[in-house]
């Protein structure tokens, strides 16, 4: 009966991670969103719920909790309620190949994939089906054109994303995030490939729907894009899988270009926290400083920049590791 | 072996009752939303034989990108997505009895074929191996396919831009 216990192993390794990394991604996330924007426009933030405001989410999270969920009249019931669980799972689905530290010679990782960074890109991009079937099955036309919005900008950052991750796999020799990890005990794979780092940085914030990327949401356009006509728990999971994403592009920008939990003195645990944290922060002050762009911008952008240069990129990549062999 | 059978059987199921969805219902959104559980359900068939660097890419290409583009295509289409749609006509028993005749001649042909078995540990890495099969002895197969793709997206524009003017 050993294959049921592994199920079972599986299952509760899901359960866990899944609501630690949920809770504590979407929760927090949205707190230092409100106190860091709060920062960046000279206003305090949250301030009365719990010291600093720091339990303001909880508060919000048990108010979305108990609230209706209204489902439009001419809405597809059936696909309406599945989008938000498409997206969330699909977040959170890339947090098994994120290594998160090092306990002795125990490394923190769900389950360490021989496919792991391709895993991760292919899991991501399920996120677009949830965002577009949400906006269509809401029967409303802002709904809809935020849907339709996200998908041709998810596809079209997809692939510089892909290009940055193949350039660095193409250096680390490997697509297991652990070994990518261990490639750069000597040199961070940000110094080695800077242009990569930029497009992996500007393709992330785009997969996040992040300002200046945020169009599928825009709101002085679209009302609130595609989670328009959601309401109570399903509108919370639509942000959780915003906010997980978030935090898993940032986890993964830690382990392809900043070298994951090596850093000197401190614990390799804290050292991931801390890289991961400073790249959330820098999507935040990006967010709160830059207008948006506009779609055909958006889109010269990663088809005439961001392509060009990832395809060149590797190019190169291939002739330096091919000359150092 | 018994896990495996049940895995089996858990992802044939995943893959086969969403498909059926698809070739039956009305609801034509509804019908290329449910290509996406019967792509997820292949690429855990093809975990259960061992062939992740195939896995990631169904995963990546099917389920992420050419479903997306069909529900994108199906939600651009005026009044494309309100109609009901009639999948069956009055050809069904025609249809059965081809179908019919298909699926016995290639179980006949795939029950009586000896199929190779290979002993042996499987790689641990083989996206590796992938990669110089492809540059290798597959190169011609490779790049005739590439050339296969660019003929269809110069056909597409081509048509797109005849209509528009």
């Amino acid at each position: 009966m050993s294959w049921a216990l592994e199920i079972l192993k599986a299952s509760l390794y899901a359960v866990i991670v899944f609501t630690f990394a949920a809770v504590f991604a979407a929760m927090l996330g949205v707190y230092l969103e409100r106190k860091i924007s709060g920062w960046i426009q000279a206003r305090v933030g949250p301030k009365h719920v719990g010291p600093q405001g720091i339990l303001q989410t909880v508060a919000d999270t048990i108010k979305l909790l108990q609230k209706e969920n209204i489902v439009p009249r001419n809405a597809d019931f059936l696909v309406f309620s599945t989008a938000p669980l498409i997206v969330t799972v699909a977040a959170l689905l890339g947090y098994v190949v994120i290594p998160w530290g090092k306990l002795g010679d125990w490394i923190l990782i769900v389950r360490d994939l021989n496919i792991g960074v391709l895993y991760f890109a292919a899991v991501s991009s399920l996120i677009v089906i949830g965002i577009l079937t949400g906006g269509w099955s809401s029967n409303n036309k802002y709904a809809l054109l935020g849907g339709l919005r996200s998908a041709s900008q998810l596809i079209s950052y997809e692939l510089p994303l892909g290009f940055a991750i193949i350039s660095v796999a193409m250096m680390a020799g490997s697509l297991s995030t652990v070994d990518i990890v261990n490639a750069q005990r000597d040199v961070w794979f940000v110094f080695k490939q800077p242009l990569a780092f930029l497009i992996f940085l500007i393709a992330a914030a785009a997969e996040t729907n992040r300002i200046p990327f945020d169009l599928p949401e825009a709101e002085s356009e679209l009302v609130a894009g595609y989670f328009a006509e959601y309401t109570g728990m399903r509108f919370a999971l639509f942000q959780l899988g915003e906010y997980a994403e978030m935090l898993a592009m940032a986890a993964m920008t830690t382990v392809l270009f900043l070298g994951g939990w090596r850093g000197p003195w401190l614990p390799p645990i804290l050292w991931f926290f801390i890289k991961t944290y400073a790249v959330v922060f820098f999507f935040m002050w990006v967010r709160w400083t830059y207008p948006r762009l506009r779609i055909d911008q958006l889109l010269n952008l990663s088809w005439k920049v961001l392509l060009p240069l990832g395809l060149l990129n590797i190019l190169g990549t291939g002739l330096v590791v091919t000359l150092a062999r | 072996m018994r896990g495996e059978m049940a895995a089996f059987i858990l992802l044939a199921a995943v893959t086969v009752i969403p498909a059926i969805v698809v070739v039956t219902s009305r609801n034509i959104v509804r019908a290329a939303l449910s290509l996406v559980p019967t792509f997820l359900g292949v690429s855990g068939l093809y975990v259960l034989l061992q062939a992740e660097f195939v896995t990631a890419i169904q995963v990546l290409i099917y389920a992420g990108a050419i479903t997306v583009l069909i529900l994108f295509v199906i939600m651009l289409t005026a009044g494309g997505t309100g109609l009901p749609v009639r999948q069956v006509n009055e050809q069904v028993p025609l249809g059965i009895l081809v179908a019919g005749a298909l699926a016995g001649g290639l179980l006949f042909v795939l029950l009586r074929a000896p199929w190779p078995m290979v002993s042996g540990e499987m790689p641990r890495y083989n996206a590796r191996a992938i990669g110089t099969a492809l540059l290798t002895n597959y190169a011609l197969v490779f790049e005739v396919t590439s050339l296969v793709l660019l003929v269809s997206l110069i056909g597409a524009i081509i048509i797109a831009r005849r209509e528009g003017s």
